[in-house]
């Protein structure tokens, strides 16, 4: 089967039925998850201090839910009904938004203090969306230049995707860098099929040395990239300093309870994670 | 799930719509109002984001009318509470969202307004 993005527009592939199966899916969660804890330690975002990001793609809300349990609050946007639909019913607390992001946003200057993007990036280079549109490279550029002038100064976006080429990568950096953006690509494990993930950083002011491109995770890490993670979420744990969680863990707990007693399906159990304090840090 | 949070930060992205094209205003609207949990140092930190004016005007158009008509310098517990529910707990659930510029209605539907533009209005 060839790529999803190949296949159909955004908005038609991920119908009422894709929508469900997507989401409903452990290993699907799983990998989201991960992807967006790591998209949240890429954005090192200061410790202690509450933020509002954007989640560009946010899908039926498997990152948002993240964002969620770490404490952010959020804004999420969307092109296909159908996952936000689910995203309704999973009752993400982010404010969704039904939105093509080719077509640019319209936030005010300096409103995010951070973004992220799970595995979205690569439907802007592919298929259209149904929606009538330009080419793939106006697109990509409007995203960019209203994208840097909605985050704040200084600020990261940070956008985990699946390039088909290196073609591709080197057209969506540098329409980046048009738009004002520093930073680059950031790749973990590249040596590994399984667990190679491409993230691309993007740095808004900031300059110095306080604002550098990341290192990717190195290894060959073979296994499931579960495990990958689970480990690393371990060694952050152990490390000093504490990001203050805007929600404590009364307010999570309340919140799983109201999910099981409307009958919500794959609500996480209560673990020694539940409202624990995460540190995000290279 | 609109809240005015996000509201204050919203302009119309319609093309060659750059100027008067914020705070977009609300219509026909069904409000639900919903508990959040209060972080005093959350909204601290927001305040310096909000263009106050709408935040006001529409708070007072939504039928709140508990925030005060210039941004206080010194906030207090009370202020901070009125401030915490007129930004997260009122939800617009239905209704539209009119440019006051070029007057594009952008729909809400299910509290998730539709952000999309015409093949015409498109930067
Ligand atoms: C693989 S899903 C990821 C969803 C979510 N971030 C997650 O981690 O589960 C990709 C999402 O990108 C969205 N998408 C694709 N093209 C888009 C566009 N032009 N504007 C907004 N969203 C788009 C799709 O609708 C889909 O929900
Ligand atoms: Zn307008």
């Amino acid at each position: 089967m060839s790529r999803p993005e190949l296949q159909a527009p955004p908005e038609i592939y991920y119908g009422d039925t894709e929508a469900k199966k997507y989401t409903q899916n452990t290993r699907n969660q799983q990998i989201q998850r991960d992807m967006t804890y790591r998209a949240l330690e890429l954005l090192n975002l200061p410790p202690d201090q509450p933020a509002f990001l954007l989640d560009i793609g946010c899908g039926s809300g498997l990152s948002g839910e993240i964002l969620d349990e770490e404490g952010y609050l959020w804004a999420g946007v969307d092109i296909a009904p159908s996952m936000l639909e689910v995203a309704l019913e999973r009752e993400v607390e982010g404010d969704l938004f039904l939105h093509d992001i080719g077509q640019g946003f319209g936030f005010r200057p300096g409103s995010f203090d951070g973004a992220i993007s799970i595995s979205v990036l690569q439907w802007l280079l592919n298929a259209e969306t149904s929606h009538p549109t330009s080419s793939p490279p106006h697109r990509l550029h409007r995203f960019f230049t209203t994208l840097h002038s909605a985050m704040r100064n200084p600020s990261r976006v940070i956008l985990q995707f699946y390039p088909s080429s290196d073609d591709q990568i080197q057209l969506i950096t540098s329409i980046a860098q048009k738009a004002g953006f520093g930073g680059g690509i950031v790749v973990d494990y590249p040596n590994s099929k399984k667990a190679k993930k491409v993230f691309l950083c993007l740095l808004v002011g900031g300059g110095g040395s306080q604002q550098q491109v990341p290192q990717g995770l190195q290894g060959d890490e073979e296994h499931d990239s579960k495990a990958v993670f689970e480990k690393r979420r371990e060694r952050m744990k152990s490390k000093h300093g504490k990001r203050k969680s805007v929600k404590d863990r009364d307010w999570i707990l309340k919140k799983k309870e109201l999910y099981r007693k409307r009958g919500k399906e794959d609500v996480p159990n209560d673990s020694k994670y539940t409202g624990r304090k995460r540190k995000t840090q290279f | 799930m609109v809240r005015l949070i996000t509201h204050n930060l919203l302009a119309c992205h319609a093309k060659d719509c750059n100027t008067n094209n914020f705070p977009l205003e609300f219509k026909d609207i069904q409000l639900e109002i919903r508990e959040a949990e209060f972080n005093s140092d959350f909204l601290k930190g927001f305040m310096p984001k909000l263009e106050w004016k709408a935040l006001v005007d529409t708070a007072r158009q939504l039928g709140d009318t508990s925030l005060p008509l210039e941004q206080p310098e010194m906030v207090d517990d009370g202020f901070l509470k009125s401030l915490h529910h007129v930004l997260l707990e009122i939800h617009v659930e239905e209704g539209s969202m009119t440019c006051p510029n070029c007057k594009h209605v952008y729909p809400i539907l299910n509290g998730i307004p539709n952000m999309l533009l015409a093949e015409h209005e498109i930067g």
